[in-house]
């Protein structure tokens, strides 16, 4: 890699995905980030029932993600060569169970919330 | 000092990432914030390829108000690393295949025809349709000549039957030897893998193929029907000799027989055998699977304008150009770029990323009556596929060294599914960028 620059990694995801799915995608992860932000200042705490929730569907982010990624490349786990394999299979794992559990956590506060009300 | 430098070089990358895309974003990037040189200059451009294409972006940027002219006959654009993956049935052809003008920034003229005739001299160039354009500069990015014709008894239109394969002729081509190859994986057999005795694009593909065709098998279960047999054209696998190694011991892993000093001269395509010439003398091969690849040569109208070497590779006739900063060494106006370029190594993409940006520099410097520092130590890099999943991340240099991208984290000779992860995910993105200028 030559000129590693945040504008050359802005271009490459843009490819990856095309510019309309890599902003749409930029956008759903600072919609889902920004109401996570509201739920936790508009109830000004964090809610541990839904937390429990939200952990609880952390593992199953984990294994969707790495399958995804699996799956869109072709590949399986004989194919972890290496550290740095299990290195970004688990970075990959961890970016899915964050994300799972912060949707989960934000969903259950802005939809079942008033359910429970 | 050669460290030194390097260090400097990654802490600089790592800083401007550190920066923050606040920072990057506020400057628009360090590249647009470099003065344009004014000019009036024509700039002919042959080959609108990958090499041609991101020049003529990065030029557009540097120069204001120079006359770009890009000439090429091809309304395609072929993503050529593309095609191993085509050839293992891994991508479809549309993969590969992009418009030449999706790639070519606004302000540049297009001549959709190929150059007839290169009058260095005069400085002026006539087309095939008869037009003829004067230039200040030139840069000769025209790409190679695959000369099927130099392999007695093959033609292109055998591509897909009969077991015959020949995947570096395009994406269509690509296509169907996979048709051929994967017939062969269902029946077994003989298979045998070539590379011809010249100067060659991407010298890592006759191996993956080899690699993936043996995997594909596996996968298949039918690997125990079958011979796999690498043609060597000299007596290595791989031009640099740590990874000559690591192919040898990865063929011995496999099963796949290596025979060296076998060039294909001629294939009987009705008996299905090949003839090769080894110093021994002429040997036949028969086989139910053979991948074809030809000599590779520069272009006619480059070979026969006087600009290739003399002394060297006279059967293949590259531009003579200084293999640091690829300007012409008799006429220092005119540049090569990419595969014609009589340098050592680097007929890859990858190469070319570092390629242009040398030329840039050394171009805009000269325009500016300045000169460059910028050097191109002949950097090439070849994510090698071992398997389906898995490939080696090989980066060298003219002198054979390993300069890994990242040391310490992605080891270059062993066998990770993170390299495979650059070449299916990564490096069409990257490749893409670099069209547009941006990598």
């Amino acid at each position: 890699m030559k000129d590693l620059t945040f504008e050359t990694l802005w271009a490459v995801f843009e490819e990856v995905f095309g510019k309309g799915l890599f902003w749409a995608m930029v956008l759903a992860a600072v919609v889902v980030t920004l109401a996570y932000l509201f739920v936790l200042i508009r109830d000004r705490a964090v809610s541990w029932r839904k937390f429990l929730w939200a952990q609880m569907s952390m593992p199953f982010g984990a294994l969707g993600a790495v399958l995804f990624v699996q799956w869109a490349t072709k590949s399986s786990f004989a194919d972890l060569g290496g550290p740095i394999d299990v290195i970004v299979m688990l970075m990959v794992a961890a970016v899915g169970a964050i994300g799972l559990a912060i949707l989960v956590y934000t969903l259950e506060a802005l939809l079942v919330r008033r359910a429970s009300e | 000092m050669r460290d030194i430098l390097k260090e400097a070089h990654s802490r600089r990358a790592f800083l401007s990432m550190a920066a923050g895309a606040g920072a990057v974003a506020a400057t628009g990037g360090a590249r647009a914030a470099r003065a344009q040189v004014q000019t009036k200059a024509h700039i002919v451009i042959l080959g609108a390829g990958a090499a041609g294409a991101a020049l003529a972006n990065r030029l557009t940027e540097r120069l204001d108000g120079a006359q770009i002219t890009i000439v090429d006959g091809r309304a395609e654009h072929w993503y050529q690393p593309g095609f191993s993956l085509i050839a293992a049935g891994l991508k479809p052809a549309s993969y590969s295949v992009s418009q030449t003008t999706d790639w070519l920034p606004k302000g540049v003229t297009l001549k959709a025809d190929w150059a007839a005739e290169i009058d260095p001299e005069a400085r002026k160039l006539r087309l095939q349709a008869g037009e003829t354009l004067t230039y200040d500069y030139l840069i000769v990015a025209t790409g190679l000549t695959l000369d099927h014709a130099a392999i007695e008894g093959f033609s292109l239109d055998l591509v897909g039957k009969d077991g015959i394969g020949a995947l570096y002729a395009g994406p269509e081509y690509a296509a169907r030897t996979w048709q051929a190859a994967s017939a062969f994986v269902e029946q077994g057999g003989v298979g045998i893998f070539t590379r011809p005795a010249t100067e060659m694009k991407c010298a890592g593909a006759p191996l993956k193929h080899t690699f993936l065709i043996d995997d594909i098998a596996r996968d298949a279960g039918t690997r125990g029907k079958m011979d796999l047999t690498y043609a060597a054209n000299n007596n290595s696998l791989f031009g640099v000799p740590i990874v000559a190694e690591k192919v040898r011991m990865l063929f011995g892993d496999r099963g796949i027989d290596a025979q060296y000093a076998h060039v294909l001269r001629a294939i009987e395509p009705g008996a299905k055998r090949a003839i090769f010439d080894t110093p021994e003398g002429r040997v036949e091969r028969d086989y139910d699977y053979l991948h074809v690849i030809p000599p590779q040569r520069a272009p006619d109208v480059v070979r026969q304008s006087g600009l290739s070497w003399a002394d060297k590779w006279v059967d293949q006739g590259w531009v003579e150009v200084d293999k640091h900063n690829l300007r012409h060494r008799r006429y220092p106006e005119i540049f090569a770029l990419g595969d014609v370029a009589g340098v050592p190594k680097g007929k890859t993409a990858a190469s070319v990323k570092w390629q242009v940006p040398v030329v840039e520099d050394h171009l805009v410097a000269q325009i500016a009556g300045d000169t460059a520092e910028t050097s191109y130590h002949g950097y090439t890099s070849c994510p090698l596929i071992t398997r389906v999943g898995r490939a080696m991340l090989i980066e060298f240099d003219y002198n054979d060294n390993l300069v890994p991208s990242f040391p310490g984290v992605i080891a270059p000779l062993e066998e990770l599914w993170i390299s495979w992860l650059m070449k299916e995910v990564a490096l069409k993105a990257t490749y893409n960028a670099m069209l547009r200028g941006k990598a």
